[in-house]
């Protein structure tokens, strides 16, 4: 079997400095183990340009498994520069909270590598390794705070309910390899197509398969874990599950659905529809209660997977038009999502710093007290919730095209009804932000890496905003078909 | 002139931006620096909307000054802006008003103050308001229209009155809630159309020309019903105004201003724009609803109006009723109903933005709007009475003033509606908005004989109010002046509006077979 180096370096790279993070790490006296971060940031920038060195390539390696293609660079992009903005809100707050930085940056690169395949992969085999790769170092990673009875439990939810999907998702995954005798992708639909008597049996393991990824993607009735989990975790950590993490699970399931099981779109179409509706409304209704602005994101991170999911809803067995064009609106909200939700994060992490916690309520007046702080967080709640002329409305409105191209009029209105709800909660936060008496507190400065990492994201939410088609180009040619 | 020609427009809209720019670098301390940094982007707008006024083709019709840059290709938005009949009032009232109100704010603003963030939302604001009204592309039209949304959410919710929150909150679902069905509309539009060459697109003009074709009836009156849903909520028609009272009532003067002298009319816009000439078929079929609603709407307003006690609570519900003239104009169908709608749309902006200024500046000295309580303000402050006399009667619709031909022609527009629509039905409605027209004189004299005359209270007695202040009078000179020159010269108006009204009344004619040797 020959290697493609060239296909595999941004992964070798990886690989390098994260062996690298643990052995510096080794060598550094305890007062000086924030040195870990800048191994890590430059092991993950050299990994980017890695990637955009392979942008417009097509390689395939390690006998077909492992492909290189515009779909799989732009998400390796995806997952390098979300990794890197997680550094960056990650470092102070690491050296406050008293938490092991080298175990941390470690786990977080290995979990980064995982990524970093399950673009690449075509085939149920790596996609599985992958997702085991990204979940295992996210398990402890969430537990990081151990002396915190909170985050013993977020772990615990996570590893439990993690572990178990897995087992359903892999037990999907053997029975369609002994229906199909393939694990490939291209070669699963090929022989679907080629022998509709293999159908029925093969339905229940598509269901297997999507109940695994529900619960990476936390997708209704699978989120359970998701809001104690984001809020037991270190607070840097929620920020990696709830954008890297997921956006990880559907890059997988996006794969499989649309190559492995597209000639049974009928079949899947509707239950994915009525996963990602309720998934939307439930997120958004139990976000309306919330008090504690890491839950409400929490919550608000499961509607957005609604959206996400909600195109797959109107695929299609025939039309690959149609099938390319809800495949983008997906990815483009991916996109956009990354930047609007790491933000969101980051913002909440330098207000949690100003001495307000964490609970909504210590928002009030904010902006007298931290006005650029006050503007970054208005800019990723009115970005979340799809106003104009922050990015988020552009992600919508792609979300909106795909589905009355598959002229599914009653998902667009149920999606319709769920904006308004969501804009309820967040225009709240706003409003506290804007129009209330600031409460008594200290002030602390935002410190540097974690402002620019906020100003970046708030940057780009702005600029897409304004410029949809600097990511709906990018979206719309990095689709498999 | 080229340059204004090209950019005039888009520069008009986007000059209050850099104002907030430069207000950006500020620091929010220095107050005067932002009331005349926001007063030069207002004015320097406005000044190019008049260069504009002036490199505008008044005989000619059709879209003009239009400008057309890629903006969304992957589905085929395109930044298209220009200005035609309807537009060019509606566009200039818009600089207008809020260059009115930044000098306005020089004198007053409401508490909290902090003008830097309260000045940037006004700029925000007008940024808004002017892209809706020279939109030409239906996701360009949306965006613009949604911008609106957050400033004025903002305005209400912070510098409001004692329930602000809650008028706030109700302003920003309602609208929104309109918005998403009306973006669905416009999606549902997009993929219906299919111009040669291009395929799907978002411009309204290719829309407008490609008609109904091959679209069933029962789609097409779906699609209008979306778009009608989230105009009519705008407007608001009856029975989707109970947005409107509360976030005038609770908004700052400068905001309930804004409101009602722009705000309302993306609405009534949005229906002459997009809904009317890109779907006149279900136009047609939805007309005497439209009407019925709007002949509800005037007498219903006029009646609530009767009931207030709060004066600007009773201005928002005159709004009401003036809106749902022109509503009943628009109903129609007819270029003698769009002409008397544009008309009446620019005339109420100018009255009651210029009744809020007055509310306002009532509540300012007496600290109450209760209209018992207050009284024999003839005797105490004979300037801003009288010039409370004054655009009431002008509201109210008296010959002479700006607020009579709107109305008179809304009116004389439903005696005979388009060619195909229920004439029976529409001279009900006529005499139904007859009616309203006297309930709408009698609650103004009455509200006029209760503030102004009579003699004053002992509560008020011994407290001195300073009467009109110069930099009020300099924020509504050009309002009242505007109320008197276009009631005294109604042609200046309709020989702008005609002409497009006219190619708006041709295009709901045209119908099947007729569209297609139009192409």
């Amino acid at each position: 079997m020959s290697f493609d180096f060239v296909a595999l370096a941004p992964e070798i790279i990886l690989t390098v400095f994260l062996c690298a993070a643990l052995v510096v790490d080794l060598f550094l006296p305890k007062e000086r183990k924030g040195l870990v971060m800048p191994v890590a940031f430059i092991g993950v920038l050299l990994t980017l340009a890695a990637v955009l060195n392979l942008v417009g390539d097509n390689r395939e390696t390690l006998a077909g498994m492992f492909v290189v293609d515009q779909f799989a660079v732009l998400f390796k992009a995806v997952f390098c520069v979300a990794a890197l903005i997680v550094f960056a809100i990650s470092h102070d707050y690491l050296k406050e909270d008293n938490i092991h930085q080298g175990e941390y940056y470690t786990l977080l690169l290995s979990s980064l590598l995982g990524m970093l395949t399950i673009a690449s992969s075509r085939d149920l085999i790596p996609i599985f390794v992958s997702l085991e790769l990204i979940s295992v170092p996210a398990f402890v990673l969430a537990g990081l705070r151990k002396s915190d009875l909170r985050s013993n439990e977020a772990a615990l939810k996570f590893f439990l309910f993690g572990v178990l999907s897995t087992a359903i998702m892999l037990y999907g995954m053997s029975l369609i390899y002994g229906v199909t005798g393939t694990t490939n992708l291209q070669a699963i639909s090929a022989v679907l197509t080629a022998e509709p008597v293999l159908r029925s049996i093969s339905v229940l393991s598509i269901f297997f398969i999507i109940v695994g990824f529900g619960f990476k993607i936390s997708a209704f009735p699978f989120q359970w874990w998701v809001p104690d989990t984001y809020e037991g975790s270190p607070v840097p950590v929620a920020a990696f599950l709830s954008v890297a993490s997921k956006t990880a699970g559907f890059v997988g399931l996006l794969q499989i659905m649309f190559i492995a099981f597209q000639p049974l779109a009928d079949v899947w179409r509707p239950f994915l529809a009525i996963v990602a509706v309720l998934t939307m409304t439930f997120g958004n209704l139990v976000a309306l209660q919330q008090r504690n602005i890491i839950r409400l994101l929490a919550y608000s991170s499961i509607a957005q997977a609604g959206y996400i999911l909600l195109p797959l809803g109107v695929a299609s067995a025939t039309d690959v038009g149609l099938n390319k064009q809800a495949f983008s609106a997906s990815i483009l909200y991916l996109l956009i999502y990354t930047f609007m939700e790491t933000g969101a994060f980051a913002a909440a992490i330098a207000f949690g710093r100003r001495g307000g916690g964490y609970l909504v309520e210590n928002y009030s007046g904010a902006f007298a007290k931290a006005p650029g702080l006050a503007i970054a967080m208005t800019v990723f709640l009115f970005s979340l919730a799809g106003v104009p002329p922050f990015a988020g409305w552009a992600a919508k409105l792609f979300v909106f095209l795909s589905v009355i191209a598959g002229k599914s009029l009653v998902l667009a209105v149920f999606m319709a009804l769920n904006a308004v709800i969501a804009l309820y909660y967040y225009a709240a936060i706003v409003k506290r932000m804007f129009g209330d008496a600031p409460k008594e507190s200290a002030r602390m400065p935002v410190p540097a890496l974690l402002g620019s990492a906020i100003a970046f994201a708030a940057t780009v939410v702005v600029v897409v905003g304004v410029m949809p088609d600097l990511f709906a180009h990018v979206a719309s040619i990095s689709t498999l078909f | 002139m080229d340059w204004v020609r090209e950019w005039g427009i888009t520069l008009a809209v986007f000059l209050p931006v850099i104002g907030i720019v430069a207000m950006m670098l500020v620091p929010k301390e220095k107050e005067s620096i932002h009331k005349f940094l926001a007063l030069a982007a207002s004015g320097a707008a406005l000044g190019m909307g008049l260069l504009v006024l002036g490199v505008y083709q008044f005989g000619a019709s059709g879209m003009q000054l239009q400008k057309s840059l890629s903006w969304i290709p992957s589905i085929g938005a395109r930044y298209h802006v220009g200005l035609d009949g309807i537009a060019l009032p509606l566009f200039v009232l818009s600089l207008l008003v809020t260059f009115l109100c930044m000098i306005y704010a020089l004198w007053h603003l409401p508490e909290p103050g902090n003008p830097k963030l309260f000045l940037a939302l006004c700029l925000l604001l007008e940024t808004g308001m002017t892209g809706t009204f020279i939109a030409l592309d239906l996701i360009l039209f949306f965006v613009f229209w949604e911008l609106v949304l957050v400033p004025m959410y903002f305005l209400i919710g912070i510098w409001g009155g004692p329930r602000r929150e809650y008028a706030a909150i109700k302003f920003f679902l309602y609208t929104l809630f309109g918005s998403v069905f009306m973006l669905l509309g416009f999606l549902a539009l997009y993929f219906q159309s299919d111009v040669p060459g291009v395929g799907h697109t978002f411009d309204i003009l290719a829309l407008q020309q490609q008609g109904v074709l091959g679209m069933s009836i029962g789609l097409a009156n779906l699609i209008f019903g979306g778009l009608a849903l989230g105009f009519a909520i705008k407007v608001p028609m009856w029975p989707f105004h109970t947005w409107l009272p509360d976030a005038h009532t609770e908004a700052p003067t400068i905001g309930s201003v804004l409101l009602a002298a722009v705000l309302l009319k993306m609405g009534t816009y949005g229906f002459l724009r997009i809904a009317i000439p890109i779907l006149p078929e279900s136009a047609r079929t939805f007309a005497p609803v439209i009407g019925i609603l709007a002949a509800i709407a005037i007498i219903y307003g006029a009646l609530n109006c009767l009931a207030q006690t709060d004066l600007k609570r009773m201005i928002a519900f005159s709004s009401v009723g003036h809106m749902g003239f022109v509503m009943l104009a628009i109903a129609t169908m007819t270029d003698v109903g769009f002409n008397a709608a544009v008309y009446g749309m620019v005339a109420h902006g100018v009255i009651t933005g210029m009744l809020f200024f007055l509310a306002g500046s009532i509540h300012e000295r007496y600290h109450t709007r209760e209209i018992p309580e207050l009284g024999g303000m003839a005797l105490k402050l004979p300037i801003l009475a009288g010039l409370l006399a004054f655009s009431s009667i002008a509201s109210l619709g008296l010959p002479g003033l700006a607020g009579f031909w709107g109305e008179v022609f809304a009116l004389l527009s439903a005696y005979s509606p388009l060619e195909g629509l229920n004439t029976d039905i529409f001279r009900t409605l006529m005499v139904a908005g007859g009616v309203g027209t006297v309930l709408t004189a009698g609650y103004f004299l009455w509200m006029l004989q209760r503030v102004n005359l009579g003699k004053v209270s002992d509560r008020w007695k011994d407290k001195t109010f300073a009467d009109v202040h110069p930099i009020e009078l300099a924020a509504w000179a050009p309002l009242l002046v505007l109320t008197l020159v276009l009631g005294l010269f109604p042609s200046l108006m309709f020989d702008v509006t005609n002409d497009s009204s006219v190619n708006l009344q041709r295009q709901v004619e045209v119908t099947g077979s007729d569209a297609v040797a139009n192409r």
